[in-house]
């Protein structure tokens, strides 16, 4: 079993306070596939640093608001 | 679906087709003869051949009916095929590892190209599901 990303993100959110953005156009504007925007939206795929600037960009805000990566996760996974 | 998606896909189902074919073949060449001196060379040959042909055209199929997606490769498809091809590439290894075993011990040449078509057959079926799975259940980089 692939092991799920501890990153969240908020794209979905944003994609629709931004005149409701398809995925389409957002995977345009990033330089990646429609299906690497859903794999993303849907914590099945982490991109790089720089896609993940990237999007942030299209949205004009900080990386932190768009990708997020909860403390508690964070935590144990920097015990276990 | 992802063009590269359909690719992994097709190029599973032409080798899972292409070996049953061959293996059909070589068997009822054989028919209940030792296995080893069953005629096999033009069956290994066409199926190849075949193989290599259906995935061509297939790939071109594919890229016609779905305009949209374009051939285009991303990042992920580029860290997905790597997978893929890692994960198959251990077996086209071992099948030379067996086929270096066979020849040293002195076995016949139909068992070392079989060994040999095997490790190809295994490598473009278990690379061609990695990426399947990668592309339907996830896949991280690190």
């Amino acid at each position: 079993m692939v092991k799920a990303t501890s990153i969240t993100n908020t794209i979905r959110g944003l994609r629709f306070a931004h005149g409701e953005m398809t995925q389409a156009a957002l995977a345009d504007r990033v330089g990646v596939t429609r299906q690497t925007i859903i794999a993303i939206e849907q914590g099945r795929y982490s991109p790089s640093l720089e896609v993940a600037f990237q999007i942030a960009r299209v949205f004009n805000r900080p990386l932190d608001d768009v990708f997020q990566y909860p403390a508690a996760q964070a935590t144990e996974e920097e015990t276990s | 679906m992802a063009i590269e998606e359909k690719r992994a896909w097709i190029m599973a189902v032409v080798t899972i087709v292409a070996y049953g074919t061959y293996l059909a073949l070589v068997l009822n060449a054989a028919a209940g003869a030792p296995l080893g001196e069953a005629p096999y060379v033009y069956a290994m040959l066409w199926t190849i051949g075949g193989a290599i042909v259906a995935a061509i055209l297939l790939n071109i199929l594919a890229a016609i009916v779905s305009p949209r997606d374009g051939g285009k490769k991303d990042q992920r498809d580029k860290e997905i095929n790597r997978l893929g091809e890692h994960i198959g590439q251990s077996f086209v290894i071992l099948g030379a590892v067996l086929a270096l075993l066979f020849a040293i011990t002195g076995l016949a040449a139909f068992w070392i190209a079989n060994v040999i078509y095997l490790a190809f057959v295994l490598s473009s079926i278990l690379g061609s599901i990695a990426k399947i799975v990668a592309y339907r259940r996830g896949f991280q980089s690190w």
